[in-house]
């Protein structure tokens, strides 16, 4: 048992075979986190650290209890206390970073690409956990063991995507990981909000969110950015919720047992009204929770495999 | 090359002598609680518990534990084993817990359980019950039950087979093959 | 002190030469140019033995940065010229968007006084359209001109202002010199890096559309049909401005364009790993576009190859790929690159140092890229089969930021002269 990649950059290169390890091992792990310890002592000695550019309250958390209640020691440093706003490039803060030995650096910027930047100049595995628009792979496969733990089968399953796609990494892992366990994806939003060609990833595309609901066993409502109508892409939140906000009515299109996710924090009343967020189908909560088995699981897969080479 | 140390038979007969031990020691099934430790002690813990039934009238509580994320070789780059769940489903406080499992060999598993068992509450005893002592202990443990005391070479390999795992119940001893 | 270059085929399309020729250089000129074996050897004719070689003028690369004044750390007039040579060019047209911005007399003679100084290719400075490259006000063309510069740009970016795009098209037309575009509509491509489409999509990185090209070559050609004057497409990239060209051209409009080898030889596939040498402006677009470029190429639309050299160093290029500056080194690459051209039989060998040294030549109305008695002896020889693999890091420029690191090609420059000078020979032949 060995995922096929030494770093989590993501969803696009994994496996079938490695979500699913990953999913099952999470699913082991969900049960410390409901002890009276939540700690086990896997990771006792190793070193996690936390390498935030961008503010995150909840992802960054996420990591930091996942890597603490496998014992490891979990270091955060954000974008404002880190050199970079001393002038200290990226890759020069990563490798001075290396120097004192961690065993995973968990990353996040706000540029594409950033996190396979940084992997060709440091050996310690590396996590992403958002760059840019480009992948956030811990989020999209949390949500996969959300929805599997209440549909049991991955396979078939249905999704429309609503919201910014455009600027997305959420939606660009999801879209990735949901196609490699055979899932269908749709993507809904106003034209403005779709990027461009997204058809040829095999998705299809709704600017109609009451139609593109109707059949779909699962509704991933995204975060709409405030600032993306001082960009034009909007004319306003008000009108975007008009036609895009996930309302009880909009809903009574869907099938009963539809599953509502949204990757967090919520702009409540924008694209998702609060008795739908609050609603017997929304699964929001139970995505948080899903998170830190989530990180658990690929950290213990990694490092796991990082110790696979004894000296 | 292997031979059979205990048969179908044999397995039988010590799980019941076990769980008289058990209920003996600890006058009668009130208080006790078995554990098996994944996967073979799972089966035994089962056997025992449907034995303890049979003779006490009584369903004890039982839990499985997988003992992987304590295990004390976890960083030397062994193979990774799959982790499985652990299934706690009650409280350890005031109860005698049985640790159940198939082999006692280096102790080292017994020491990752115990640790594992400590993180979910305070037992008032653990206990330990084991099919085959083969002896080559690296730490200080010892089982408060054991099936069959089998003197063994380090270097040979004892098997538990059990059929809900295996297909069949038996105990064999082999060679080491790389 | 004769030199005879003898045994190669001579390529010279300015007098339409392609054959067995040995050329004789008398000092700085071209004395003879005879069949094979004419003309006589003696012991004070130095001798460059061309066999199973081209010879042709030296490359003329009309649109090239240098960095002086201002960002020598990623290249100067010297070690540009040096990878000019290197590449087989002996002329180069610089542009002006150095620090200070080669808008005003003294720059330009800065750059010529270099250039001399250098002594190795021949260099024609490029001045600004706008002062300070500002978009605001017209430079001082005719100082300008006057100083040395061969045409106006604001290269790097586009004159977005019609109005003075206008103003900029009627002033050139009294010093007869070319105003060459940059063609993006920044509206379109503000915190683009790459061509939009599949790829950006996925890297999840900002687009530039290819519109964005179209629209500004579309609005510079109506210019042109009211103001006259030149108008010269830097860089075409997209297969759409290069139908608006041709239909230009067919109308009998005065303009012009070059392509640079990125973008016949490399498509926005490039990019999937964030490889900063792939970034460059306008962006590498798809394959389509690749494939109406070389018909471009083949029908004539495009009339010159150039190569966009722009040096960046490690400093600027290693990060993340929004962040990282637009551009690549191109001068010691393009031959090759053209060659591959010839290999896919878009153009012809003849066409290929058409593209490189006479069409360049006549466009911008200088003395260079031919073969002619009497004309400087600037000449290129270069074996078009040698193999070999792109490393680099043994460029001659101070920059090494090139996407074609690794690749195989065919193509090697084995000898450039200038004015009768040997400038460059190859270490191993």
């Amino acid at each position: 048992m060995a995922l096929s990649t030494k770093n989590i950059l993501g969803t696009k290169e994994l496996t079938q075979s490695d979500i699913l390890q990953i999913l099952d091992t999470a699913d082991s792990f969900k049960e410390i986190s409901t002890r009276a310890i939540k700690k086990v002592p896997a990771l006792r000695g190793k070193t996690i650290i936390n390498l935030f550019f961008e503010p995150s309250t909840r992802t960054r958390t996420s990591f930091e209890i996942a890597g603490k209640r496998l014992s490891a020691d979990v270091i955060n440093i954000s974008g404002s206390t880190s050199s970079t706003v001393k002038g200290e490039n990226l890759i020069d803060t990563a490798r001075n970073l290396e120097a004192m030995s961690p065993d995973i650096l968990v990353v996040r910027h706000h540029c594409s690409g950033a996190a396979e930047l940084l992997s060709q100049f440091v050996n310690s595995p590396i996590i992403n956990a958002g760059d840019g628009a480009h992948e956030h792979p811990s989020q999209a496969l949390l949500d996969l063991l959300t929805i599997r733990s209440h549909k049991g089968d991955l396979k078939g399953l249905k999704v429309a995507i609503v919201g910014d796609v455009s600027h997305s990494r959420v939606a660009r892992s999801n879209i990735r990981a949901m196609q490699t366990m055979g899932m269908k994806v749709r993507v809904v939003g106003p034209p403005p909000l779709i990027p461009v060609e997204i058809e040829r990833l095999g998705v299809e595309v709704s600017h109609n969110l009451a139609e593109a609901i109707k059949d779909v066993d699962v509704i991933m409502v995204l975060r709409i950015q405030l600032e993306r109508q001082n960009q034009g892409l909007l004319s306003s939140l008000r009108e975007y919720s008009n036609y895009f906000c996930l309302t009880s009515e909009t809903l009574a299109q869907a099938q009963d047992d539809v599953l509502i996710i949204h990757p967090g924090p919520v702009n409540r009343g924008i694209e998702i009204a609060l008795d739908v967020m609050e609603g017997p189908r929304s699964l929001i909560l139970d995505q948080v929770t899903n998170g830190v088995a989530i990180r658990m699981a690929l950290f213990y897969l990694l490092l796991g495999e990082n110790n696979a080479n004894p000296n | 090359m292997s031979s059979t140390l205990l048969n179908s038979k044999d397995i039988s007969r010590a799980v019941s002598r076990i769980s008289h031990e058990i209920l003996e020691r600890n006058h009668g099934a009130g208080n006790i609680a078995l554990v098996g430790i994944r996967t073979r002690g799972v089966v035994l813990s089962q056997r025992l518990r449907e034995k303890i039934k049979e003779i006490e009238g009584v369903t004890v509580d039982h839990g499985v534990l997988d003992i992987t994320l304590y295990r004390d070789d976890l960083a030397d780059g062994i193979h990774k084993p799959e982790l499985k769940k652990t299934e706690i489903a009650f409280a350890l406080e005031g109860k005698h817990i049985i640790l159940c499992d198939d082999v006692l060999f280096t102790g080292r598993t017994i020491r990752a359980a115990i640790d594992a068992l400590m993180d979910f509450g305070r037992p008032s005893s653990v206990q330990l019950a084991v099919l085959i002592d083969r002896g080559h202990r690296e730490l200080p443990i010892r089982p408060d039950y054991v099936g069959k005391n089998i003197p063994t070479a380090k270097s040979k390999r004892v098997q538990v087979l059990l059929a809900e795992e295996d297909d069949e119940d038996k105990v064999i001893i082999q060679e080491q093959s790389n | 002190m004769q030199t005879l270059i003898k045994n190669g085929q001579v390529i010279d399309p300015a007098n339409q030469i392609d054959g067995p020729f040995d050329i004789l250089i008398d000092k700085r000129k071209i004395s003879a140019i005879e069949p094979r074996g004419k003309i006589p050897e003696s012991k004070n004719i130095s001798v460059i033995d061309a066999k199973d070689c081209v010879v042709a003028p030296g490359f003329c690369d009309m649109h090239v940065h240098f960095r002086e004044p201002g960002h020598e750390y990623k290249e100067t007039i010297e070690t540009g010229c040096a990878s000019a040579v290197a590449g087989g060019f002996s002329t180069v047209a610089v542009m002006p968007n150095t620090f200070p911005v080669n808008d005003n007399h003294s720059i330009t003679e800065l750059i010529l006084s270099q250039a001399k100084k250098t002594n190795l290719a021949n260099v024609f400075p490029i001045g600004a359209i706008t002062k300070g490259l500002k978009g605001e006000t017209l430079s001082d063309m005719g100082e300008l001109k006057e100083a040395g510069c061969i045409g106006y740009s604001d290269d790097g970016k586009p004159v977005m202002d019609s109005e003075l795009m206008r103003r900029a098209l009627e002033y050139s037309r009294m010093f007869d010199l070319p105003c060459i575009q940059h063609s993006e509509i920044l509206d379109l491509t503000r915190e683009g890096c790459m061509n939009e489409g599949i790829i950006s999509t996925e890297l999840g990185l900002k687009g530039m559309p290819v519109e964005a090209e179209d629209i500004m070559v579309f609005r510079d050609i109506c210019l042109l049909r009211k103001t006259g004057g030149r108008l010269h497409v830097a860089h075409i990239s997209s297969g759409g401005a290069v139908e608006l060209v041709r239909q230009a051209k067919a109308k009998g409009l005065p303009v012009t364009c070059e392509v640079a080898p990125h973008h016949f030889t490399l498509t926005e596939e490039a990019c999937r790993n964030y490889d900063t040498n792939t970034k460059m402006s306008p962006p590498l677009r798809t394959h389509e576009d690749l494939e109406l470029i070389k018909e471009g190429l083949r029908d004539g639309t495009i009339d010159i190859i150039a190569t966009d050299h722009a040096p960046h160093d490690v400093a600027d290029k290693q990060m993340e790929f929004s962040k990282a500056c637009f551009g690549i080194v191109g001068l010691e690459t393009a031959l090759p690159l053209t060659l591959k051209m010839v290999d896919e039989k878009v153009i012809t060998l003849q066409k290929a140092v058409d593209l490189l040294t006479h069409q360049p030549s006549r466009l911008f109305n200088l003395d260079k890229g031919s073969l002619g008695v009497g004309k400087d002896a600037d000449i290129v020889i270069f074996n078009p089969k040698t193999q070999y693999t792109i490393e680099p890091e043994k460029f001659k420029s101070r920059s090494k930021n090139s996407p074609y690191k690794g690749w195989k090609v065919r193509g090697k420059v084995l000898h450039t002269l200038v004015a009768g000078k040997t400038v460059y020979s190859a270490d191993n032949k």
